[in-house]
């Protein structure tokens, strides 16, 4: 029955993916059933924007429905699964509130059925209540801002909505925008309001992560480029300049959390925030230049930033996956007790290697592509006047080169603990290979990966007909086989079909002299060098900790490491040394700084209102005479 | 077409065949600067030689990835080199910027430092993750720097970079010019491996960082990691010396400007060894944790060369 669903699901999501591209390139359509949802009825339309996310959603979601036919994990929660799907599906189609908000929360409730997968687990059972706690606190917020925007436009639907914005208050407009970005960065994953993110990403079976990872969080990002640019109009420049900052910061954030992590799917967990960051600081940039009045930048930015919004779907659903096969081959998530992998998985191993080639954005491949086009965008900012927006773009600038770095090491981390060298555990061992539909799921996204990064001419166009459908504005970053930038003289080109040539022809040169110049080209087998000793084990090589220790230390302000060390010594002599332990564990800072003191000040709030509730009938019908009294009194 | 080809494929070779030239040249300078008679100044082409004819010893615990990544390196070099303006102003492949590369050294790096950790060996992991370390800690420095130079040449194409500042000569004589010069210096300093980040000459300390990760390496895979990692030094100096003095480059590729280009490319690049090669002699290696502390400094000095242009205009 599970396989059945999972089929299903594979050829509807190439269906709206085909749909979702027809939209892309202008196909519009609408659906309106009157009765089925009440205020307004059932609604969807078309625009380019929708499509482009449908388009995601839909691909991603073949992806993974392909890889859960032969998944074991995917046994259980399929028609969790399948309401999980058609409400990520639904939700960028959706065209007036009600339909919007009820789509909203089927994905989440939905997805905290799927993340509550191993129910027995007390870290999932935590994992699911900080999820359930946070979406809907975003839920409140999103259903706060649309009820503000409704009361004062008088309509439910998205297209009154855009018409009525510009004439809105700014008061207004600000609040709004306030509240509705607390909603959708909540469900995206930006700092401060991540902490969901890591918890329940791990918990739930892969082809869920990869599809809340590539797609759900996604669509706050979506609701972000809605509210920012459509529904609360433009903006004052503050709107961009916080996306844009807070993009920096989840992105360091992320990223440095990810480098210390030991377990392969929360280090991919906070890589994801990384990534949403990324693409936060293009939507930031989108904006200042919209209010700077130079929508062609704009357009260059959003390009940048719904680019990477694709090519993250793309790569993190492959990195999940492969995770997967590794979590499922191995029995454990622990980077420390993997190791060797790529012997005994080598089709996981190489499709893993596309997504963290990919997501560390070397050349030709696409997350090279977008973070390229995003630092183009943030350069740009030479022809935006104002010395305060500059000093923003050169901070975005800077962050966004240390996450680059930081990126990459990251991954030099991931893919080199978990498939490298010697097996740490009998397990990794004895590991096998993943069954065939999960393999061809992880190839079709890799090969995704490589298409999207040689394609870039072919993609580009496409995408700038999204942006230029929110703008307004028509700009054509291309030439021939090259991405140029027609604004200004030449600012800069970019040719990855060039560039992949060149790359091969590299490859080949040097083999092609080995072989002119006489090489023998011999190599005998032998052991790894060891400075003399005997027998080489697993011991000795380098564990995801000791990888990650130069980091630790440089970024000592923000880890704010403990370390317990307690040595446990012979009665007799404190030489003789019995027992040591010691354990450096990561802390989870915004938990401890932001999160607890919050709850804590909640709890004593609630222990003081408790006193109202005396359980006293007079008592309740003497405040329900004050409260109208109070009414009567203030009309 | 074919002429282009032709130039292209001059560069690659100009910077192949240049580049054990210029290791060997600080080679022989820095030993002569401590009194040493040094090797010869070619002797980098003879070890070259000798570890081409050399039969290779790999680990048993190695995968595809440690036989690959000598050819990855090299790749990522070749096409450095094809980008990289030497003896034209224009360079004829002119498809990218400076951004792709600081990804194409990203990428040799990345799997460098995937082949330290495939021996298994605790000296290759040790080289890895310090290496990853210092590369990600330079990328800012990289980037800012690049913003200076796209702020008063208004392109980040190398070429146009190039093109702008030897037509308008006033816009590199400015202290913030110098500035983002300096910062780039440094990370040339940490991105090459050489002191006082990382010592080119020792296999014996504990605190290398490019020898531990290329240790298992030998035979035919050391000679492309060796002269990649030389062809990194040469276009890492090439590529300072044009984008900030880039007096004297040719525009037009006849054979006689090609002739002079080539010239004023070799006059630069003996300035600047020279200046490396006293700084070598004269600066102690910092230690590791140290490293971190100069990188931040190029980064301010980068960060304020940004500033500069805002309040120069």
């Amino acid at each position: 029955m599970a396989a059945l669903v999972y089929t299903v699901t594979a050829i509807a999501g190439i269906a709206a993916g085909v749909v979702g591209i027809g939209g892309v390139f202008g196909a519009t359509f609408t659906v309106h059933i009157a009765r089925i949802v009440p205020l307004g009825g059932l609604e969807l339309a078309m625009d380019p924007l929708a499509g482009l996310f449908l388009a995601l959603v839909g691909l991603t979601t073949a992806a993974t429905s392909l890889y859960a036919i032969g998944y074991a994990g995917a046994a259980r929660g399929a028609y969790a699964y399948l309401a999980f799907v058609t409400a990520l599906g639904l939700v960028p189609l959706a065209a007036n509130a009600m339909t919007f908000l009820l789509a909203w929360e089927i994905m989440s409730l939905a997805s905290w059925v799927l993340v509550l997968d191993r129910r027995d687990d007390a870290d999932v059972q935590r994992a699911a209540w900080v999820y359930a706690v946070m979406t809907h606190a975003g839920l409140a917020c999103l259903l706060a801002g649309m009820l503000l925007l409704a009361a004062h436009t008088g309509s439910l639907r998205f297209a009154d909505w855009r018409a009525a914005a510009p004439a809105l208050a700014p008061a207004i407009r600000n609040a709004v925008w306030v509240l509705l970005a607390l909603g959708f960065a909540s469900k995206a994953g930006v700092v401060p309001l991540h902490v969901w993110l890591p918890l329940a990403h791990p918990a739930a079976p892969s082809h869920v992560s990869a599809l809340m990872s590539g797609a759900m969080i996604k669509l706050g990002i979506y609701g972000l480029l809605r509210v920012g640019l459509e529904w609360a109009g433009p903006g004052p420049t503050w709107w961009g300049g916080t996306l844009l900052m807070l993009g920096v910061v989840s992105a360091l954030v992320g990223i440095l959390s990810a480098l210390v992590d030991t377990d392969l799917k929360r280090l991919l967990a906070f890589s994801s925030i990384e990534n949403v960051g990324v693409i936060l600081i293009g939507v930031g940039s989108a904006l200042l230049f919209v209010r700077a009045g130079t929508e062609a930048l704009a357009a260059i930015a959003l390009v940048a930033a719904l680019y990477h919004t694709v090519n993250h779907a793309a790569f993190k659903a492959l990195l999940f996956l492969g995770a997967g096969a590794v979590a499922h081959a191995t029995g454990t998530r622990n980077m420390d007790a993997h190791g060797g992998l790529i012997k005994r998985l080598p089709w996981t191993a190489a499709c893993f290697l596309v997504g963290a080639v990919s997501i560390s954005a070397l050349p030709p491949f696409n997350g090279f592509v977008s973070e390229w086009l995003t630092f183009q965008a943030l350069l740009q900012s030479v022809r935006v006047a104002e010395p305060g927006v500059s000093l923003l773009f050169a901070i975005g600038t800077a962050g966004l080169a240390l996450t680059a770095g930081l990126t990459a090491a990251c991954f030099v981390k991931a893919f080199g603990i978990t498939f490298l060298a010697l097996p740490r555990s009998d397990a990794a061992a004895h590991a096998h290979e993943a069954t065939a539909t999960m393999r061809w799921a992880m190839a079709g996204l890799a090969a995704a990966c490589v298409a999207l990064g040689l394609g870039a001419t072919v993609v580009v166009p496409a995408v700038t007909r999204v942006a230029a459908s929110m703008l307004g504005a028509a700009v054509a970053p291309l030439h021939g086989t090259t991405l140029t930038f027609s604004v200004g003289a030449d600012f800069a080109s970019l040719s990855p079909l060039l560039i992949a040539a060149a790359l091969g022809a590299g490859l080949v040169a040097p083999r092609v002299f080995l072989v002119v110049a006489g090489s023998p080209r011999r190599a005998r087998l032998g052991e790894t060098w060891g400075c003399g000793r005997i027998l080489q084990t697993a011991r000795m090589q380098y564990t995801a900790g000791a990888f990650a220790d130069p980091f630790k230390r440089v970024f000592r302000f923000f880890y704010r490491p403990v370390k317990r060390r307690e040595v446990v010594a012979h009665p007799d002599s404190r030489f003789f040394v019995r027992r040591i332990e010691y354990a450096n564990p990561a802390r989870a800072l915004f938990e401890e700084w932001l999160y607890h003191p919050v709850l804590r000040g909640l709890v004593g709030i609630t222990h003081r209102v408790q006193a109202l509730q005396s359980g006293n009938a007079a008592a309740y019908l003497g405040y329900i005479l004050a409260a109208l009294l109070i009414l009567l009194v203030v009309r | 077409m074919t002429r282009d080809l032709a130039l292209a494929l001059l560069q690659v070779l100009v910077v192949a065949g240049g580049a054990p030239l210029l290791v060997g040249g600080v080679r022989t300078l820095k030993a002569r600067l401590v009194g040493r008679r040094g090797p010869r100044l070619l002797q980098p082409y003879a070890d070259l030689a000798k570890l081409l004819r050399k039969e290779a010893v790999v680990s048993t615990t190695t995968s595809w990835i440690f036989r690959i990544t000598p050819y990855v390196l090299m790749s990522t070099m070749v096409v450095a080199a094809l980008i990289v303006p030497l003896f034209l102003a224009r360079p004829v492949l002119d498809f990218a910027g400076l951004v792709l590369l600081m990804y194409l050294f990203v990428f040799g790096t990345f799997f460098l430092a995937l082949a330290g950790l495939d021996a298994g060996s605790a000296f290759g992991g040790m080289g890895s993750s310090r290496e990853v370390a210092v590369a990600a800690l330079a990328e800012p420095t990289i980037v800012v720097a690049i913003l200076a130079l796209a702020l008063r040449a208004e392109s980040t194409n190398l070429g146009a970079i190039v093109e702008r500042f030897a037509r308008e000569p006033q816009l590199a004589a400015n202290p913030g010019h110098l500035l983002a010069f300096a910062a780039l210096f440094l990370v040339m300093l940490a991105e090459t491996g050489r002191l006082p980040v990382d010592n080119p000459a020792t296999h014996l300390e504990l605190t290398m960082i490019h020898e531990a990760m290329v240790l298992e390496y030998s035979g035919h895979y050391l000679a492309l990691v060796e002269w990649a990692s030389a062809m990194k030094l040469f276009l890492f100096m090439a590529l300072l010396a044009n984008l900030f003095f880039p007096w004297g480059m040719p525009g037009s590729s006849e054979l006689g400007s090609l002739a002079i280009g080539l010239v004023i490319l070799i006059a630069k690049l003996t300035v600047l060894t020279v200046g490396l090669a006293v700084l070598e002699t004269v600066v102690a290696k910092l230690r590791l944790f140290r490293v971190p502390e100069m990188l931040a400094g190029s980064f301010a000095l980068a960060l304020l060369s940004v500033l500069s242009v805002f309040l120069l205009k």
